[in-house]
């Protein structure tokens, strides 16, 4: 069968092979683009959130090129986002498509159903459950190496002497990924392009400003959505780092990680309550960047976005406690980027100008 | 002791729960005062003091916060969670975060009581919640189990004259006054249209500008959630593959169901505030719903804090006017009601 898939950030690589492991032909053609968004944006509510729309759009492409099936997560609320699949389906029957959408709940709440969603996936690919198995096992390695690299080169870009040159040095690694097909072959891939990362020349003696970017995780991690905001701030000479990698939410997803477990205490003088999504995350976050001696925080998130607004009417209370500049961009299908840009030269600048003053004090 | 006042903002799960929290605050001995309708006055308040992307409901909470503060020495302010034995029904995250929003960004608050209510676990909830809530008041024994019978019993009243279609305000009334409801007179109606939507949209006259009267100028007769009987409204959930996540937005899409399936009515109105997340889905879920089961008309009101009541009025008007020439259609041929 032909599966469509949710596309995030650079996860597509690794999607991609676990769609071919389970014996099914992936349909990850067109990447997201600006038809992609207004198609989503013809077709879905006028309130629903930037990845919805970003979504639906994308499926609608890829429903286009053939694809029968499309297989996405749910969720339990209250972030939307658990009830995307049941929407997204909804519509697309609407248009007259017979496309189906299996939505897989959350593990451990279902396991039944989940187990026999997969299983017809599997069955319908001839292929079994150990050789499902082996290649989870390749894809989970895939997703944790594509994460690792995206990292270093965010590390990497504000030391860069020639702008732009980490963007395509990075573009080349993701390519040399996509064509590994096994564990060594993903490994040596690995080792080759932390090797070109690390070959990019570099003036180490920059003190690049530091800025922690939290918020909503598909927009954090979906490059199309936040208008590439990591790489922006990079080639401006910032340092950036991001509270969510995909990686580290699966894996939280599946058992909660000592750091979650942080982030969530240092939020309770603020918050008491899960608010759903990661609303409770860019609080606690904020808090640990600051502590950490970051300049500044952005918040990210998609316009109407729920528990981002509440974390955002919380945030400078939490900015004034802290000391800590947080400037938040809501993010839609109107957001451009020359806008995003000046507001993040601006922040930079003010960020620049703060830690001066500072440091000046301090002799 | 006995003055103590104790304040219960005017809007969002007051529509809901006010009856209740009345009577058991003031059987306990202190005075509740409620925030005055709403107004330009705490709408401007409201705007204000919030984040600027949030709803029009949650501002108008802030604003009758803004407006009560000074007013009274305790607010209470329940941090809603889950009303119903479910544990993946929650309130809207907005109604989670309430308390902690409030907290930051309005100064000068009174001491804030934000129990958290969670009903889905165990038994007794809301007795214990009672309990709880009474604690922190440095009330307890016998006075906490009278105010607690008393506060169910007033409770119940309050959703019995709802289902019979008495105006929420009228039946907090009646049922804080003690005294008997009148029904007023009734308007001569023509039509029937379901006005559905969150209880803080539909009865806050001053957020719709006055909605309900204008609808029966107009010989139109409304259905609401409220007036759906509880047992039906559980029903529908069978014609849903996944529940929605939000307590309100659940009520709304099963009463969509209930006046498709079961009681039917000449067209449906979604009531929503600009900007509400939870709508976003339920209004794309009502229209599809009422696309593909009833065929019936279906407009949506969205309201926010610029809306004027000339505009209201005209869609209203221009969508009934659709409904009876759709009537007059039909009548050559086969009765509407079947």
């Amino acid at each position: 069968m032909k599966i469509a898939f949710p596309i995030m950030g650079n996860s597509y690589i690794a999607f991609k092979q676990l769609i071919k492991e389970m014996g099914h032909e992936p349909v990850v053609e067109p990447m997201i683009s600006a038809k992609t968004m207004s198609l989503g944006v013809a077709y879905s509510p006028e309130f629903a959130c930037i990845p919805f729309k970003i979504l639906l759009g994308s499926y609608l492409e890829a429903i286009e090129k053939g694809a029968e099936v499309i297989i996405t997560s749910g969720g339990h609320g209250p972030c939307r986002a658990g009830y995307y699949g049941i929407l997204h389906q909804k519509i697309i029957q609407d248009l007259g498509y017979d496309t189906k959408v299996v939505v897989f709940d959350s593990f451990t709440r279902n396991i039944g159903d989940y187990i026999r969603k997969l299983n017809w996936l599997l069955t319908q690919g001839k292929t079994s459950w150990w050789k499902f198995y082996k290649g989870l096992q390749k894809v989970w390695l895939k997703i944790k190496v594509l994460d690792e690299l995206e990292i270093l080169s965010h590390n990497i870009r504000p030391y860069e002497i020639n702008k732009g040159e980490t963007t395509k040095v990075y573009k080349k690694c993701l390519e040399l990924v996509d064509e590994t097909k096994n564990k060594s072959q993903i490994l040596e891939a690995k080792d080759a392009c932390i090797k070109m990362l690390k070959n990019i020349s570099q003036d180490r003696s920059r003190k690049p400003l530091k800025i922690g970017v939290v918020g909503e995780i598909y927009v954090l991690i979906e490059p199309f959505a936040n208008l590439d905001i990591q790489a922006t701030l990079g080639e401006m000479g910032v340092y950036t780092e991001r509270s969510m990698y995909l990686a580290h939410w699966l894996r939280e997803n599946s058992n909660k990680s000592h750091h979650e477990k942080d982030v969530i205490e240092a939020a309770q003088p603020y918050l008491r309550e899960k608010i759903g999504g990661h609303g409770i995350n860019s609080i606690g976050e904020t808090i640990m960047y600051a502590k950490r001696g970051f300049d500044g925080i952005i918040q990210m998130a998609p316009f109407s976005c729920i528990p981002e607004i509440v974390a955002k009417g919380i945030l400078p209370r939490i900015s004034q406690d802290n000391g800590i500049p947080v400037m938040t961009v809501f993010l839609d299908e109107q957001t451009g980027k020359a806008g995003l840009e000046t507001r993040l030269e601006a922040f930079a600048d003010l960020l620049k100008q703060r830690r001066d003053g500072r440091l000046l004090k301090a002799y | 002791m006995g003055n103590i006042k104790i304040g219960f903002p005017r809007a969002l799960f007051y529509y809901a729960y006010y009856p209740f929290w009345y009577a058991f605050f003031s059987e306990l001995g202190f005075e509740v005062v409620a925030s005055s309708p709403t107004t330009k006055y705490s709408l401007d308040l409201g705007v204000q003091e919030t984040v600027n992307d949030a709803c029009l409901p949650i501002k108008l909470y802030h604003g009758h916060v803004a407006e009560l503060k000074d007013k009274v020495d305790i607010i209470f302010m329940p941090r809603m969670v889950r009303v119903r034995k479910m544990e993946t029904e929650v309130f809207c995250p907005k109604f989670l975060g309430l308390p902690d929003m409030i907290r930051n960004s309005i100064e000068g608050l009174p001491r804030i009581i934000d129990e958290r209510v969670d009903l889905s676990k165990g038994l007794f909830p809301v007795w214990k919640l009672c309990q709880s809530v009474a604690k922190q008041l440095d009330k307890s024994g016998v006075i906490v189990w009278r105010s607690y019978k008393k506060a169910r019993r007033c409770q119940n009243e309050f959703h019995r004259y709802l289902v019979r279609g008495i105006p929420v305000e009228e039946a907090i009334n009646a049922v804080v006054t003690g005294q008997s409801c009148q029904k007023k007179e009734e308007y001569e109606t023509d039509i029937d249209l379901a006005i559905l939507g969150y209880p803080y949209l539909i009865y806050d006259s001053f957020v719709n500008v006055g909605l309900f009267d204008k609808l029966g100028e107009m010989g139109i007769k409304p259905w609401t959630v409220e007036m759906v009987p509880p047992e039906r409204l559980e029903k529908q959930g069978k014609y849903l593959s996944k529940s929605l996540f939000w307590h309100f937005s659940n009520r709304t899409i099963r009463s969509t169901l209930y006046y498709l399936h079961e009681k039917k009515v000449d067209g449906i109105i979604h009531v929503t505030a600009f900007g509400c997340g939870p709508d976003a889905m339920v209004d794309k879920l009502m229209e599809l719903e009422t696309k593909n089961t009833g065929k019936l008309p279906f407009m949506t009101l969205s309201l926010d804090e610029l809306t004027g009541e000339a505009g209201i009025l005209t869609r209203i008007e221009a969508f009934v006017d659709m409904l009876r020439l759709r009537r007059k259609k039909n009548e050559n041929s086969i009765s509407h009601h079947g």
